[in-house]
């Protein structure tokens, strides 16, 4: 049967067919629905883990007892597992262990957009690229083996293109879910400085198997055609030079290390020029370069963003000095207003961030929707680095400048704070910090599609878990000043927020509501009277609220409107009433 | 540049949270019924809140590249005005635009920042033929939900398009859930008719 399956899809399907007993992650765009998907399978332990060193210490375990793995995570999240991943290289598996890594050029949902082909050589672990569903999904069964046969962890890539596009799969059965025998084996898994040494000489000796391999496996193969030029690909990039060139002699690497120097020297004396196409860094063209090959690649590709049919297209040709019929772009005759994305409406963090704005605070932020915060009109964030920076940066700007000590916060999400905000709090009360930490606790995770964690007290398949106590967490760190608040009740945030940040000790406040998004039963939208147009509401930038032109009173749409309230403790003059409050 | 022999580009635009890709998906299914190959690329992650997105659906005999290419689209299909001109210049030049007539200010316009072009659908009728606009959401909600209101889309689009209609009814039982099939089907045949098939 053949169906349509996004790459992560397919890679789930993939875990399915080829006896993955243990999948675990933590939530991240393109990501996300790798273990989503592989959650429905209830012969597989699939789980969220509080953040990606520990899905992969959790999967590297599992594959030393015995049971085949796969690990997922975005670009970033690899380099927080990146101290398992590296050692794990060494230790090698006994079950097959692969590790799905997204990468995202052009930074469709992400910080940055570090091409993690790199982490292949760095760690000294193999690694395998996707162009499409179905090679994602056979590529989940060649890692294991590969891992399996050579005792390596293994790296599969995908990038967003592949990730989030869907293509024809052929589904196949699933196979064995069998568990090796365990046997301890100290010098393979303790990894002391002699045993280290040792593995890093069976690592060296292993790189030359996989060369071999590397140089047989099907996954590299080359597509004859016109030999004037050859173009060497791997990933979503062998899709837009095969559209762009069809009658091209390609060499398509399925397998980016180690990459088959044999077959790559064959390939460039069978062509004319030969080109790399590839996104991000000149991953490939750095290497074939030192084989002492002359290759063009970044010389007339970006070495940032995402490619395209076009743009391979059009700069080989012009490196051919062959014509293209260019388009000329179409004069058009006016601009469209952008559309950022938007906090949703009743969103518990919008009267909080008012707030601070207010207030006129410095505000470190972290990786989440509130991060969308930082946007106009809100505007309210000074920083948003990576996961859990929010507080540990607010402690340095503290110690690197005091002068900002009064009147700094943090604001981090619930999923975030457990992800890697513990370990910075623990910090500021050691070494003497006195930043407030606010730890928005909408409940989930909201941005990736609303994921359990540890302090939803749900797991990725629905059981119930114990519910982290934030609270009581924060205190056995040793924050003596713990405060909960609603983010709608406006005065009382000001109120707790103004006193918190005077003190000259860590402070947390929890500000505690569901995402908008979760709550099935939205309240009355509010309504308008006599609105003295002063358009202070709207910079709440609430996407139920406008001014339009002419209009001369602010609207509420009620077809958006949650009825949350805190745009009626926004406005001075009482226009905005919630239903029911009209006359009061 | 030499287009892909026989490769049908559709373009779903909209803003986050309207259901492009359930319509996408639809549109996919379409192109499997008729044995072709199809690829369908999606946006997932922080564009859903609230912002531009975009749903591309390809369908011939052998497609490569998930994306379309600005200049290749042979069908625009806007559920909201906005969009559809903002996505405009992905259409070759006898392309056909369907929109719903739905406006949703961005923030940027709901603040005051920015004014929502007034002369959208003057602007593509001068460049593109044929424009086809339809209020998607009222005919939905006549069909039983303004929520099918990307089904009414897929009617209009239908209506564009030369493929037998049972394929268009195969591909709705296919993709959605049987105890919306009715309502569906019924805004499905509302956007088809507004365009007098
Ligand atoms: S999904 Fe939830 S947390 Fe994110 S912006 Fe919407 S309401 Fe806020
Ligand atoms: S209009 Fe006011 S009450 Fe309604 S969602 Fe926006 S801020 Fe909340």
């Amino acid at each position: 049967m053949r169906t349509l399956l996004t790459g992560n899809e397919a890679i789930a399907r993939g875990a399915y067919e080829y006896g993955v007993k243990v999948a675990t992650a933590y939530p991240g765009t393109p990501s996300t629905e790798i273990l989503e998907n592989i959650a429905k399978c209830s012969e597989i332990h699939s789980q969220w883990s509080p953040n990606e060193k520990v899905a992969l210490e959790v999967g590297l375990g599992a594959a030393i007892a015995g049971a085949r793995v796969l690990v997922a995570m975005k670009h970033v999240g690899v380099n927080v597992a990146a101290d398992p991943l590296f050692t794990a290289a060494y230790t090698g598996v006994r079950g097959g262990l692969v590790l799905v890594s997204t990468d995202d050029p052009g930074m469709h949902s992400s910080q940055n957009e570090q091409d993690n082909r790199h982490y292949a050589p760095f760690a000294k672990i193999p690694m395998l690229e996707p162009a499409d569903s179905q090679q994602a999904k056979d590529m989940v069964g060649l890692a294991l083996e590969i891992s399996e046969t050579f005792d390596t962890p293994v790296l599969l890539r995908l990038t967003t293109r592949v990730s989030h596009s869907r293509s024809l799969v052929n589904l196949g059965e699933p196979g064995e879910r069998a568990v090796k025998p365990y046997q301890k084996d100290v010098a393979k898994y303790v990894m002391l400085p002699a045993y280290g040494r040792q593995r890093r000489l069976f690592i060296a000796e292993r790189d030359k198997r996989l060369q071999a391999f590397a140089e047989n496996t099907p996954v590299n193969r080359i597509e004859p055609g016109d030999q004037a030029f050859g173009i060497i690909t791997s990933g979503i990039s062998y899709l837009y030079a095969r559209e762009a060139w069809p009658e091209a002699t390609i060499l398509h690497l399925g397998m980016t290390h180690p990459l088959p120097s044999q077959m790559i020297r064959e390939f460039a004396g069978q062509v004319g020029r030969l080109f790399v196409v590839e996104e991000l860094e000149p991953y490939l063209e750095n290497q074939i370069k030192a084989m002492g090959l002359p290759v063009t690649g970044k010389q007339i590709f970006p070495a940032y963003g995402e490619l395209s049919v076009t743009l391979v297209k059009e700069r080989i040709a012009g490196a051919l000095g062959r014509e293209t019929a260019g388009r000329e772009a179409e004069p058009r005759p006016f601009e469209a207003p952008g559309r950022p994305p938007v906090m949703c409406p009743g969103c518990p963090h919008r009267g909080l961030f008012y707030v601070l704005r207010q207030l006129k605070l410095t505000v470190t932020g972290d990786i989440g929707c509130y991060t969308l915060g930082a946007l106009p009109p809100l505007a309210v964030l000074d920083t948003c680095i990576c996961m859990g920076a929010s507080i540990s940066g607010a402690l340095g700007m503290e110690k690197g400048n005091p002068g900002l000590a009064r009147r700094l916060v943090a604001v981090i999400g619930d999923s975030t704070f457990l992800h890697s905000g513990i370990t910075g709090l623990m910090d500021i009360v050691y070494n003497g910090g006195t930043a407030t930490v606010i730890i928005l606790d909408n409940g989930t995770t909201a941005m990736t599609g609303h994921q359990d964690h540890p302090g939803t007290g749900r797991t990725l398949t629905g059981q119930p878990a114990y519910k982290v106590d934030f609270v009581a967490l924060a205190k056995s760190l040793g924050v003596k000043r713990v405060t909960e608040v609603d983010p709608f009740d406006l005065p009382k945030v000001k109120e707790v927020v103004s006193r918190e940040i005077a003190v000259p000790e860590p402070s947390v406040i929890i500000a505690r509501r569901p995402c908008a998004l979760l709550v099935k039963t939205p309240e009355s939208p509010v309504v308008v009277a006599g609105c003295n147009a002063c358009k202070a509401c709207l910079r709440l930038g609430c996407p139920a609220l406008s001014f339009p032109e002419g209009a001369g009173s602010v609207e509420v749409n009620p077809a958006l409107c949650t009825g949350c309230g805190v745009c009626t403790k926004v406005c001075k003059f009482g226009a905005l009433r919630k239903a029911g409050e009209e006359n009061a | 540049m030499k287009k892909m022999p026989n490769v049908t580009n559709i373009l779903l635009v909209g803003v986050g949270g309207q259901g492009t890709i359930l319509a996408g998906k639809i549109l996919a299914q379409v192109g499997l019924a008729q044995g072709l190959d199809v690829k369908m690329s999606e946006i997932h992650g922080m564009a859903q809140r609230g912002g531009s997105v975009v749903t591309q659906v390809r369908m011939g005999e052998q497609v490569f590249s998930p994306l379309i290419e600005p200049g290749e689209a042979d069908f625009l299909v806007a559920f909201e005005k906005l969009e559809a001109y903002r996505w405009a210049q992905m259409l070759r030049p006898a392309g056909t635009v369907i929109i719903n007539d739905q406006r949703i200010d961005p923030l940027p316009v709901l603040v005051g920042a920015a004014v929502y072009p007034p002369d959208i659908v003057p602007a593509l009728k001068a460049r593109f033929s044929p424009v086809l606009l339809a209020p998607a959401q009222t005919l939905a909600g006549r069909a039983g939900s303004e929520k099918a209101a990307n089904v009414v889309l897929m009617g209009m689009l239908a209506a564009g398009m030369t493929i037998p209609l049972t394929i268009w009814q195969e591909a709705l039982a296919a993709v959605i859930p049987p105890k919306l099939l009715a309502i569906n089907r019924r805004a499905f045949a509302a956007g088809l008719e507004t365009f007098g098939n």
